[in-house]
C-alpha cells in the first residue's frame, strides 16, 4: 500500500506509480525523486537512433526546389511522409514515458517542451517536434536555462514554427536586394512566453529590436551551405546597427549579438519570476502561494538559472507535498498514468489517437503559449465525460492478471477515499473495477 | 439514448432537475446568439477589403487584392469595401440583407499579445485582468431562468473563457470514444459527487450528451470534426446549428476557429489565409442552413482578439495589429451594408504608424446586439457584463426593427 507521501511523489511529480515502484517509493519519496535528476541522463531507449529534426527540414527545402510546384510538393510531403513520421515519433515518445524509470525527469521534459512550444498544428513542424524535444530540451533539463533557451531558439522546428528563418533585416544586404523584411513573430513570443513575460512591461519597440537582433538566425540552404536544414546564421540577412532591448544596447555583432541578447534575457529578474511562477503552478497548485514563487525566483537568480537546482528546489518545497491532490492530470498525464498503473501493453499509435480524442494531441497545442495548466482548463463537461468513456475503453482492452483493488493499493494507496475503495471493490467484474479505479476522482488528480 | 435519459432522471437528481420555480411561467426564449471566436487575429483588411480607399493599394503592397470586376477581384459590397473571394458563400447573405460586415473595430486592448487580447475579448474587462468569468456567462445570468435548462453551449473540447462562470453551460464535441454503460456512469457519478470540479462537470456533460444524441442522431456525426484545420469548422458549425434549432435546445453558443496568425505566406488568393476564410464561410453557411426557420431569430458574430498590420511584413505575411473586422450575420440582422466609421489607410491615419486605427469599441457592438436582440438591460450591460463601459454606448440599429 503506497503511503500518502509516496502517492504525491509518484503522481504530483511523476507520471503515476508503476507496479514495480511501490517499495522504492514508500522507502523514501523525496529520495526517489532526487535520484532522477543526475546531470547526464541517457536518452530513453525507445527514442535512440531516431533521425535528427534537421533531416526533415532538409526534405521540406527539397520539396520547394521547383518554385512553380513548391506548395503542392510540400503538401504531398506532409501527407505522405511528415505526418506519418509525426505519428511514429509521438507513439515512441508516449511509450518512452510509459516505460520510464525517471518519470519526474519526463515530467520536467514535458514541462519545458510545453514552455518552448512548437506545435504540429503547423503541419511543416509536425515531424520535427520529437527531434526538438530530444535535441533542444532533454540535454538541458537539469542544465542551464540559458543553454535551453539558446538551443530552443535556434532549433529548426522553432525557426519554422515562429517564422524566424524567413525574417530578414530590411537594411541587410538580402533585404536590400529582395525587398523582404522583418517578421516579428518569434521575437514577440520569445519575450512574452519564453523569457521575461508580459509583466516585464516591454514595448513594441523592444519586440522590433529583438526581431532585428535575431535576423539571420535561420537554417542552411540547399547546395549553398554545408548542412542544409540545420541551424545556420545567415550574415547577409542580419540587420546592421545598434539595437536597444529593454534599455540595454546591443552593438552590431552579427550572430553574437543574439547570443548576448538571449543571455541578457535569461538573466533578467522578470525571467526568473516568470519561470518560477510557471513551475510553481505546474508542481504546487493552480494558484501557488506568493511565497513559493518568491523562493523559486530567488533560487533561479542565485543559481544563474540552474534547472537541476530548480527541480531539486521543487522537491524541497513543503507546499509541494500538501494534500489534497489539487491539480488535475492533463489528458497526457492521465493516459500515461493509466498505462503505467495497469501495465497494459498497447502497441502502435493507439495512445496517440486517445490523446487526440481526450483533447491533447501530443505537441499539438493550439498556440505558442502551449497547453494550459489549471484544472478548469481541462474539465469541461464534454472533457469530463470523455475521460469516463475512455476509462471504460482502456479497461476493456487491458488483460488483467490481478484484482483491481491490488492495482488501487499500489497506485493510489492511502490517498484513496474509503468510498472509492468500496466502489472499486464491489464492482461487478474485474474490468469494471479497473475502469472505476481509472475514472475515480483520485486518479484524475495529482 | 433512452437509457442515458432515464439514467439522468435517476442520478444526482437535485443537481439536474429544476430548482424551485419562482412565481412566473418560464419564458420561452426564441432568439439565438452565436459567437465565433477567431483565435490568432484574423487580418480584417483581407476579409473586408477597403479596395476603394485611395491609399489601399500602396499601403497593402504585395497583399493588395484586385478591385471588383476583374477576374481575381474582390466581391463588391459597396463603393469602398469588397469581400475576399474566398468568402464568396457570404455574398448571398449580404444581398439578402442578412450580413453586416463591421470594419475598424477593436476591444479596448491596445498591446499585441494574443493571450491577453483574447482574455479581454472574452472576459469583457476594459483592460487586462485576471477575471476568470466570461461576459457571455454574465449575459446568461441576466436572462429569464427556465428551470434548470442550460441556455449556453460550448462547441468543442474546451470551455472558452467567454462562457465560463457561475451559470452552468452545456458543451458538445464529436467523440469517437464508445459510450460508457449507464450503470458504470452511475457509479462514477457517486465517486465524483464530492469533487467540486468533476461532479458538476459530469452531470452537465451527461445532460448535454443525452440532448445532443437525440438531436444529432449521433452516429451521423461520429468521427467528423475531430481535429483541426480549415475543414474542421463546418461540421462543428452544422452541429451547433442543429442543437440551437431544437425547441428545447440551447440558445447561445460559442464556437472557436484557429489558424489566423498569418505571419508568413499569408498570400492573396492562395496561401495560408484563403483556405481558412473559405472554411469559415462554409461553416457559417452550414450553421445558417442547419438553423432552418430559426435563422430568422439568429445573430451570429465572428470576431478576433485584434487585427493585423496594414503593411505586409518581410515574409509575405502580417504581424499583430490593432483594429480588425467583425462579421455579423443572421436573419435578425439589419445587414446589406458595411458598418464602419472608416479611418482610412493614409500613413498619418494609422494607429502607431502601422495598424488600422480603431473607430468602434467591440463592446459597443456586443452591447448593441445584446440590447436589441436579447433585451438585456442597459444597467446590466454597462456595469456587470462589461464593467466600466459607459464610454462605449451600444450601437443602435443593428437588428431589423
Amino acid at each position: 500500500m503506497l503511503t500518502r507521501a509516496a502517492v504525491i511523489a509518484a503522481s504530483r511529480f511523476g507520471l503515476g506509480a508503476r507496479a514495480d515502484e511501490a517499495a522504492a517509493l514508500n522507502a523514501d519519496p523525496p529520495g526517489w525523486l532526487q535520484r532522477q535528476l543526475a546531470p547526464h541522463a541517457p536518452l530513453p531507449a525507445d527514442l535512440a537512433g531516431l533521425p535528427p529534426a534537421k533531416s526533415y527540414a532538409r526534405e521540406i527545402l527539397q520539396s520547394r526546389v521547383d518554385r512553380r510546384r513548391a506548395d503542392a510538393e510540400t503538401m504531398k510531403l506532409i501527407a505522405q511522409r511528415l505526418r506519418p513520421v509525426y505519428i511514429e515519433e509521438m507513439t515512441l515518445r508516449t511509450a518512452a514515458m510509459v516505460r520510464s524509470d525517471m518519470p519526474y525527469r519526463e515530467r520536467l521534459v514535458a514541462f519545458w517542451s510545453n514552455h518552448f512550444t512548437v506545435s504540429a498544428r503547423r503541419p511543416v513542424v509536425a515531424a520535427m517536434t520529437g527531434g526538438f524535444e530530444r535535441e533542444a530540451i532533454r540535454p538541458h533539463v537539469t542544465g542551464r536555462f540559458f543553454d535551453m533557451l539558446l538551443a530552443a531558439t535556434r532549433h529548426p522546428a522553432m525557426l519554422f514554427f515562429l517564422d524566424n528563418l524567413q525574417s530578414i533585416g530590411p537594411e541587410s544586404r538580402a533585404g536590400q536586394r529582395t525587398g523582404r523584411g522583418l517578421n516579428e513573430n518569434h521575437a514577440r513570443e520569445l519575450l512574452e512566453l519564453h523569457t521575461v513575460g508580459l509583466d516585464a512591461g516591454y514595448s513594441q519597440a523592444d519586440v522590433r529590436a529583438l526581431a532585428k537582433i535575431l535576423t539571420g538566425w535561420s537554417i542552411g540552404r540547399l547546395q549553398r551551405d554545408p548542412d542544409p536544414g540545420a541551424y545556420r546564421f545567415q550574415p547577409l540577412a542580419h540587420e546592421p546597427g545598434t539595437k536597444t532591448l529593454l534599455g540595454r544596447s546591443f552593438r552590431e555583432d552579427g550572430e553574437a549579438e543574439g547570443v548576448a541578447a538571449l543571455r541578457f534575457l535569461a538573466g533578467h529578474p522578470a525571467t526568473a519570476r516568470h519561470i518560477a511562477g510557471k513551475l510553481a503552478r505546474h508542481f504546487v497548485a493552480d494558484q501557488p502561494p506568493a511565497a513559493v514563487i518568491d523562493r523559486l525566483a530567488k533560487l533561479f537568480r542565485d543559481t544563474d538559472g540552474d534547472l537541476g537546482a530548480m527541480a531539486r528546489g521543487l522537491i524541497d518545497l513543503p507546499e509541494a507535498w500538501d494534500e489534497p491532490l489539487g491539480k488535475i492530470r492533463t489528458p497526457q498525464d492521465y493516459v500515461i498514468a493509466a498505462l503505467r498503473a495497469t501495465g497494459s501493453r498497447i502497441d502502435g499509435p493507439v495512445p496517440v489517437q486517445w490523446l487526440n480524442q481526450l483533447g491533447q494531441p501530443p505537441f499539438g497545442a493550439p498556440s505558442p503559449a502551449g497547453w494550459p495548466d489549471r484544472a478548469a482548463d481541462w474539465i469541461s463537461p464534454e472533457a469530463a465525460l470523455h475521460r469516463v468513456e475512455w476509462a471504460t475503453a482502456l479497461a476493456r482492452r487491458s488483460a488483467l492478471s490481478e484484482h483491481p483493488t491490488a492495482i488501487a493499493d499500489r497506485t493510489l494507496g492511502a490517498a484513496m477515499s474509503g468510498e472509492t475503495r468500496q466502489i472499486v471493490t464491489r464492482a461487478e467484474s474485474a474490468t469494471e473495477g479497473l475502469a472505476l479505479l481509472l475514472a475515480s476522482p483520485e486518479f484524475q488528480r495529482r | 439514448m433512452f437509457s442515458r435519459r432515464r439514467l439522468l432522471q435517476g442520478i444526482g437528481a437535485a443537481a439536474v432537475t429544476a430548482p424551485i420555480r419562482l412565481g412566473f411561467a418560464a419564458v420561452a426564449m426564441e432568439q439565438r446568439l452565436v459567437v465565433v471566436i477567431l483565435r490568432g487575429a484574423l487580418d480584417g483588411l483581407a476579409a473586408i477589403v477597403p479596395y476603394g480607399d485611395p491609399d489601399y493599394r500602396q499601403a497593402r503592397g504585395s497583399l493588395a487584392l484586385e478591385p471588383p470586376g476583374s477576374g481575381d477581384g474582390v466581391l463588391k459590397l459597396d463603393g469602398t469595401f469588397g469581400l475576399h473571394p474566398a468568402l464568396q458563400p457570404l455574398l448571398a447573405f449580404y444581398q439578402r440583407g442578412e450580413f453586416l460586415p463591421v470594419q475598424a473595430v477593436a476591444t479596448p486592448y491596445r498591446d499585441r499579445s494574443h493571450f491577453d487580447g483574447q482574455d479581454v475579448l472574452e472576459n469583457g474587462e476594459p483592460f487586462v485582468s485576471s477575471t476568470a468569468t466570461g461576459w457571455l456567462n454574465r449575459v446568461l445570468a441576466e436572462l429569464p431562468q427556465d428551470g434548470g435548462r442550460r441556455l449556453g453551449l460550448a462547441v468543442g473540447q474546451n470551455l472558452p473563457l467567454m462562457l465560463r462562470g457561475p451559470v452552468e453551460t452545456a458543451s458538445w464535441a464529436p467523440s469517437r470514444l464508445p459510450e460508457a454503460p449507464p450503470q458504470f456512469i452511475e457509479k462514477v457519478s457517486l465517486m465524483w459527487r464530492q469533487d467540486p470540479l468533476l461532479g458538476p462537470a459530469l452531470l452537465t456533460g451527461l445532460k448535454a450528451q443525452a440532448f445532443s444524441d437525440d438531436v444529432l442522431a449521433s452516429d451521423r456525426m461520429q468521427g467528423r470534426g475531430n481535429g483541426y484545420g480549415p475543414k474542421a469548422f463546418a461540421p462543428l458549425a452544422q452541429a451547433a446549428g442543429n442543437l440551437l434549432a431544437a425547441p428545447d435546445g440551447p440558445r447561445i453558443a460559442v464556437l472557436e476557429m484557429g489558424g489566423w496568425d498569418t505571419h508568413a505566406g499569408q498570400g492573396k488568393l492562395a496561401g495560408r489565409l484563403a483556405p481558412n476564410l473559405a472554411g469559415l464561410a462554409e461553416g457559417l453557411a452550414s450553421l445558417a442552413a442547419a438553423l432552418g426557420p430559426a435563422w430568422r431569430q439568429t445573430v451570429v458574430m465572428a470576431i478576433s482578439e485584434f487585427g493585423r498590420t496594414v503593411a505586409p511584413n518581410g515574409t509575405n505575411g502580417t504581424d499583430h495589429g490593432t483594429a480588425g473586422c467583425a462579421l455579423v450575420l443572421g436573419g435578425a440582422v439589419q445587414g446589406g451594408r458595411v458598418l464602419s466609421d472608416w479611418p482610412g489607410l493614409a500613413a498619418r491615419a494609422l494607429y502607431q504608424q502601422r495598424d488600422l486605427r480603431p473607430t468602434l469599441d467591440a463592446r459597443a457592438l456586443f452591447k448593441g446586439i445584446l440590447s436589441d436582440h436579447l433585451r438585456v438591460a442597459d444597467a446590466a450591460l454597462n456595469q456587470r457584463i462589461f464593467p466600466d463601459s459607459k464610454a462605449a454606448p451600444a450601437v443602435a440599429g443593428l437588428l431589423r426593427a
